[in-house]
């Protein structure tokens, strides 16, 4: 009898949170997909956004994105690769250093926001730039990125180390061919995460990239990313909830499709390795 | 040991050096971080005058009263409110994925939990602004309230507990399994019973995971939870958490008031350093690398 009442809450907890996250989506696609034509990807905004469409917004947001990933990819895999496989992991300072990194992988994104305003667009004198958003959103992705990667070769089986070790092979080499492509799906799936992330993020972009929805011409312009515009249209825009919704189930397409992909390259890689160790 | 672990000639050496500086770059950006945001919040910080955040009778800062503690409060309101809500739904769906639903019912739902991880918080809000407040405000008005903001970030936080709690299960080792039905154990008690308290360590880990999110979300609450300065008395009140303060006055703030939300956001930052370090007490993972 307890039994079936544990089995029946169970279901019921299922049911309410399939529920709850069904309002949800089926709401966003109903109200949005009116809203959703070629010309909304493809035209200007007009009247703060309520008509017209959103095609200088995707390409702020693409640039903003692209400017992050240019900074943060190479600091944060070289950090990363350091970190796993060039530092003692019981070393204090190494153990410290996770910490940190785990601390600011925590920080809210409106106190990366209120850093990048303060220094970005203020000390440095960025001013509200598609650069500055960038550098912010690299600030933000740097210690997830990290940790991700770190823990992606971490899970390499240290049998490989040794092994490499006692063939004589360089570091140098076993990293490139034996523990990257090991780690590759993991490495990339942490990628596309914050990729995602970032794709959605709003806080921090409100005071570093700016408000202006016009088109960019330069990196030092400013551009409205997706989910600002979002943010805008509901709550500083009267009438704007339409459009609000359109962007919003185009913004929440473009994660999607970064999710699938990090979760079908990490397949992909798995599979090839499996074939090539037959 | 110690020679393996640290290259001494030719290409790693370089190698590692190389890698060196890069870290190096990072931690440098990082503790600029740290450093730039007391850097500007230093005017109220100094002599010991961060105490007026705590004494300060309400946040007015245009008559320079700073009180932070009405927005503290929200914030954990909401916080402990969604996670309040959120563990049980999110444990319960764990359990239900691994242990109870059947294949095409399972897979569905769990991809669901996925994609539902990656929705931005703009679209929650968006939703909960649209959806939930008008509904929350036919209840009982004004609608933006305290409760909107706890179930819109319940949400938010559900798929997280959910598919931390779901790898915690699903790495047991098997052996647990077949002991308990080896027992005769029911279905209930080796859940309550055996599993889920193995499974413990990962799952609180998820639950302190979920509450970072939940301490730092800012705009889906700044969306539905209708921003008004007060200690939260009740469901229905409309409060303001110290993360929408910043967004909403960051525009226009100047000279105290300006340092004031720069301390607001090191209080951020101290919020959750004290939850990661509880979560790096917990977690005690193996980690393969030279030692």
């Amino acid at each position: 009898m307890i039994d079936r009442c544990f089995t029946f809450i169970i279901w019921l907890t299922a049911g309410i949170v399939f529920l709850a996250f069904g309002w949800l989506i089926s709401d966003v696609v109903v109200q949005g997909v009116g809203k959703l034509s070629w010309e909304f990807l493809t035209d200007e905004p007009t009247r703060s956004g309520r008509e017209g469409g959103i095609y200088p917004i995707i390409v702020s947001t693409l640039l903003i994105l692209g400017t992050a990933l240019v900074i943060v990819i190479p600091i944060g895999l070289g950090s990363a690769i350091w970190l796993a496989e060039f530092t003692k992991k019981s070393s204090k300072r190494v153990r410290s250093t996770r910490l940190i990194l785990d601390v600011l992988a925590g920080v809210p994104s409106i106190v990366f926001g209120l850093f990048g305003y303060a220094f970005f667009c203020g000390f440095l004198g960025l001013g509200f730039s598609i650069l500055s958003g960038g550098l912010t959103l690299a600030c933000m992705m740097l210690p997830i990125l990290i940790r991700t990667t770190e823990a992606g070769l971490a899970a390499v089986p240290n049998d490989w180390r040794r092994a490499g070790a006692a063939l004589g092979v360089s570091r140098t080499t076993l990293l490139w061919q034996v523990l990257l492509p090991y780690a590759s799906p993991a490495i990339t799936a942490g990628l596309l995460l914050s990729i995602g992330r970032a794709t959605a993020e709003t806080a921090a972009l409100i005071f570093t990239s700016g408000y202006v929805d016009r088109m960019p011409e330069s990196l030092n312009d400013s551009g409205r990313a997706l989910a600002v515009h979002i943010y805008d249209l509901s709550m500083n825009v009267v009438g704007g909830d339409k459009a609000a919704y359109g962007s919003a189930l185009v913004l929440i397409v473009m994660v999607v499709i970064i999710n699938l992909s990090a979760n079908a390259l990490s397949e992909f890689w798995l599979e090839k390795k499996i074939n090539r160790l037959q | 040991m110690n020679k393996f672990a640290t290259p001494t000639k030719g290409i790693d050496w370089w190698l590692s050096i190389g890698l060196s500086w890069l870290m190096g770059v990072a931690v440098l950006l990082l503790l600029l971080i740290v450093v730039f945001l007391t850097y500007e919040a230093w005017p109220v910080l100094h002599g010991g005058s961060w105490v007026q955040f705590f004494n300060d009778e309400g946040w007015f800062p245009l008559e320079n009263k700073l009180g932070l503690l009405p927005m503290l409060w929200a914030t954990l309101a909401v916080s402990f409110g969604a996670l309040v809500l959120a563990f049980p739904l999110g444990l319960g769906s764990a359990i239900f994925i691994e242990y109870y639903a059947p294949v095409f019912v399972g897979k569905p739902f769990s991809s669901v939990v996925t994609l539902l991880a990656g929705i931005p918080s703009v679209v929650f809000g968006l939703w909960g602004l649209t959806e939930l407040v008008p509904l929350i405000n036919s209840i009982h008005p004004p609608g933006a309230s305290l409760l909107a903001a706890i179930l819109v970030l319940t949400l938010m936080i559900l798929p997280t507990i959910t598919l931390t709690s779901r790898s915690a299960l699903s790495s047991l080792p098997s052996h647990l399994l077949q002991s308990s039905a080896a027992l005769a154990l029911s279905k209930k008690s080796m859940i309550i019973g055996v599993l889920v308290p193995s499974a413990l360590r990962g799952i609180i880990g998820g639950v302190l995971l979920a509450l970072v999110r939940a301490l730092g979300e800012t705009m889906a609450v700044l969306m539905v939870a209708g921003n008004v300065v007060q200690t939260p008395t009740g469901l229905f009140e409309p409060v303001r958490v110290l993360t929408a303060n910043i967004a909403l006055e960051m525009a226009y703030a100047t000279d105290n008031h300006r340092a004031a939300l720069f301390a607001s956001g090191i209080l951020l930052m101290i919020l959750v350093f004290c939850v990661a370090w509880i979560a790096s007490r917990l977690s005690s993972g193996e980690v393969n690398g030279y030692d």
